[in-house]
């Protein structure tokens, strides 16, 4: 019963979806006040009966409905509660329900936080995000449908919840990540509309800013999380591995990067336009493309869900429609859009254009190295693999431009900045981030020109850099403590984020250089020096867990003869899905993790063990964090939520 | 010129230097780094219509089915060998290290590594899917007419078909 409600309530909101496109996308063009009016009741509707089935589909996995064959392919009744829960958004079906269901969440939001907006303006943005739903919610509902049915013949027990997703890190990564892809959708909405209407400036770009940034958010928490998963669940200890799926979420990420840098300029100098319209469209659709290359089946990795060329079809189909309808839409319109102001070629306009241009070029190399395997095979050359070698090589030319603009950016003023005055405190800051790089590697006792050197020298030149340019503003303000208070939101997250960047470069190339990783043969009371940590295999047994069995290992860790830890490693046998997954043990600290996992068992009584010492690797994940906080302190800028915009009007010509 | 333009000029041609100077180091990165994939009879026999075959010390993946009773293990150490098969002939594949959770015998995998000769490759990584019934794309393209049998059915195709090719040295 429970289950054709949550289909009945999928169809109403596809009604909705259907009518939220039609209605006020007419109504702004007939001027008819009262169809614009009904979009902001139709986006909220849509969004209640989303969420209706997304409950009931949440109900049939605690119900164990086993006539569902979502349910019974990644459920079963062992499975614990939450698991059964986060069960329902672990395969292709669910997950598309949870996108479609945060596709109408955003678009809700946008409802109810566009009361400042022209209504013609609001109108327009509520039914492209219309138009948006209609493709997806018909996918889940006639592509994908997530409450499917094998009457009469259904099984009594489920096939269970894929071992690899029953983690903690599951019940984040997924929402998350997804949160950001569908939040591109408000700022591609904004840029569409904008586009019909032919109206650029710095409002449009203080509207979209905030949404912009929100989507950004969750989209670099989602990603930080799935790093974070696969370093405690895929059991080996690597946290990126340049995966097609890993860098289809990349690839949004880096252009919505370079969006919300354009959005600046846009919005301080009313300059840009064209350039932050088009990253607007470019990171809603490599959000698609994304989808499309996990949901389609081209691409083969972890993640990639069951291979169904048909969707695949669909979804391709979709997203041509999506890019080619909104290109057209921008060669049309964008040839009107002039940018009055002028600025030098040393000047903050510049550096933010380089930050494009650096950003967009990793996106390009990124996408190549995603989709050139598959371009190679289609076109009958064979299959090929791209090494991680590529993206790394390609990451690490990039990365030291970026980073050596990215400490100069906040400094240099916009429109034209004169060389003198920065050299003295440059100098400064030069020096400074010498000795902090050199210090820190005499303590780890290894001066050498190495990645680490580069990486920390990047590090301490954005990180000291961007403390000492929010200190100078703080000052400017006349006194310490007026200066704190007096300092925008907006300033704070920048600086947060900043400094967030130069974290995760030293992180990745502490993690790079020093990592000591070595596989042994251990047999109980074996010893193992792993750079200067003494791993002593203490004893093996079998597992009994509720839904798996398997071994565990215990390990005393010492240094220098002094107690450290104690490790608990694990292989676990998953019995219905009758998968083995490795646990493994990570004792973490700031300066480095130790991180154990156990192997197969070898013939003599004796277990293959990898030890692994990884100097600063929470380092990256802390500098995705403190990325992810600068961009809600940025949000709670009070300039985003001031009730009336000073310079709008209620209707505006439609040129 | 006026000074405006003359500066327009020059960053122009400064962003299409820095892009193909980018364009060039990608392509060259990209070539550096692509590994073709093999199966063990491609590897032997040689790939597509021109039957090129790759060069010892060539990085290259291979995947196939592993052979029964191929996989030979050195009591001291973590090293290891194995057979691959598909079609035809065998390839070994030597490794040291810890074999992914699904490693075994008649189970298909994909290895990247390096080319020593003809019939041996000596990898830096084994790779299966965390899948039970597992079988690389390509391997299953190459396998197109022969039945796969899912190692659960305890009988593997690779052991039918691979009766005829050489017998497993043990080498590590």
């Amino acid at each position: 019963m429970v289950v054709e409600a949550g289909q009945l309530a999928l169809t109403f909101a596809f009604a909705l979806s259907v009518l939220l496109a039609i209605v006020p996308l007419y109504g702004s063009f007939v001027a008819n006040q009262r169809m614009l009016l009904l979009a902001k009741p139709l986006a909220l509707g849509q969004f209640v009966f989303c969420l209706l089935a997304m409950l009931a589909l949440i109900y049939a996995f605690r119900t164990s409905d086993f006539t569902v064959i979502n349910v019974a392919q990644n459920s079963s009744s062992t499975l614990p509660w939450y698991y059964q829960i986060t069960a329902s958004f672990g395969s292709h079906e669910g997950s598309m329900l949870l996108w479609v269901l945060m596709l109408a969440g955003w678009t809700a939001l946008v409802a109810q936080f566009s009361k400042a907006l022209p209504l013609l303006l609001q109108g327009r943005i509520l039914a492209i995000l219309g138009i948006i739903c209609v493709g997806f919610i018909a996918f889940s509902l006639f592509m994908s449908n997530p409450f499917a049915r094998s009457l009469p013949f259904y099984p009594v027990e489920g096939r269970d919840l894929n071992p690899l997703l029953q983690d903690f890190g599951m019940i984040l990564h997924p929402p998350t990540l997804y949160m950001g892809y569908v939040g591109f959708a408000v700022a591609f909405a904004f840029a569409i509309a904008a586009l019909m209407s032919g109206r650029f400036d710095s409002v449009w770009a203080r509207w979209v800013r905030p949404w912009a940034l929100a989507a950004w958010l969750f989209l670099t928490l989602g990603i930080m999380l799935g790093s974070w998963w696969a370093y405690n669940e895929l059991g080996w200890g690597g946290w990126w591995f340049w995966d097609p799926v890993e860098n289809a979420s990349f690839m949004p990420w880096l252009a919505g990067t370079a969006l919300i840098h354009s959005l600046a300029v846009t919005e301080k100098r009313g300059t840009f336009k064209s350039w932050t319209v088009l990253l607007a469209l470019a990171a809603f659709a490599l959000s698609l493309v994304g989808a499309f290359l996990v949901r389609s089946g081209v691409l083969v990795s972890v993640h990639s869900f069951a291979t169904d060329p048909g969707r695949g079809m669909y979804l391709l189909v979709f997203l041509l429609l999506v890019v080619g309808g909104s290109l057209l839409l921008y060669a049309r319109r964008m040839n009107s859009v002039r940018s009055q102001a002028r600025y030098q070629l040393f000047s903050r306009e510049m550096l933010l254009w380089g930050n494009n241009i650096f950003l967009l070029t990793a996106c390009l190399i990124v996408f190549l190295g995603t989709l050139f395997p598959l371009f190679h095979k289609e076109l009958g050359l064979g299959s090929i693999s791209i090494g991680e070698p590529f993206f790394n090589q390609m990451f690490y030319y990039l990365t030291i431009p970026f980073a050596l603009m990215l400490g100069l950016g906040p400094w240099v003023r916009w429109k034209q900045q004169q060389v003198a005055p920065l050299i003295k405190p440059f100098s400064l800051l030069v020096l400074a981030a010498l000795t902090l790089a050199l210090g820190v590697m005499a303590t780890m006792q290894s001066v050498q020109a190495n990645l680490a050197l580069i990486g920390l020298l990047l590090g301490a030149w954005v990180g000291i850099s961007a403390l000492a340019e929010v200190a100078l503003r703080i000052r400017q303000f006349g006194s310490v403590s007026k200066g704190i208070t007096k300092l925008n939101a907006s300033h704070y997250g920048m600086t947060l984020a900043h400094i967030g960047f130069a974290v995760l470069v030293v992180g990745v190339a502490m993690t790079k250089t020093y990592t000591t990783e070595r596989d042994v043969r251990m047999q109980e009371g074996d010893t193992a020096n792993v750079a200067g940590y003494d791993f002593t295999l203490t004893d093996v047994y079998e597992l009994d867990g509720a839904n798996f069995g398997g071994q565990a290992a215990e390990l005393d860790v010492r240094k220098d003869g002094q107690y450290v830890t104690h490790l608990h490693a694990e292989k676990r046998f998953y019995r219905i899905q009758r998968t083995i997954m490795t646990e493994s043990a990570v004792h973490a600290r700031l300066s480095r993790d130790l991180y154990v996992s156990l192997g197969e068992e070898l013939p003599g009584d004796a277990w293959a063990m990898r030890i692994q010492v990884k100097p600063f690797v929470r380092w990256i994940w802390l500098g995705g964090l403190l990325m992810s906080f600068g961009a809600l302190l940025a949000l709670a800028d009070k300039r985003y939520r001031r009730k009336v915009m000073p310079t709008l009007q209620t209707g505006e010509a439609d040129a | 010129m006026q000074p405006r333009r003359q500066k327009r000029l020059f960053a122009v041609l400064l962003v299409i230097g820095l892009l193909t100077g980018a364009v060039a180091a990608m392509l060259y990165a990209l070539q550096q780094n692509i590994d073709l994939f093999y199966t063990p009879s491609q590897l032997v026999d040689g790939l597509g219509k021109d039957k090129v075959k790759p060069q010892p010390g060539q990085r290259l993946r291979i995947g196939g089915m592993v052979v029964k009773g191929s996989v030979k293990r050195d009591p001291d150490s973590l090293k290891v060998s194995f057979d691959l098969v598909d079609t035809g002939p065998l390839v070994t594949v030597i490794y040291e290290g810890i074999l992914p959770d699904l490693f075994r015998e008649g189970q298909g995998i994909v290895a990247q590594g390096v080319m020593l000769d003809a019939t041996t490759i000596a990898a830096t990584e084994v790779l299966a899917k965390h899948d039970e019934e597992y079988m690389p794309p390509e391997v299953a393209e190459a396998l197109k007419g022969i039945r796969h049998v899912p190692p659960s059915q305890q009988q593997s195709s690779a052991q039918q078909s691979g009766t005829e090719a050489k017998p497993a040295e043990g080498r590590y």
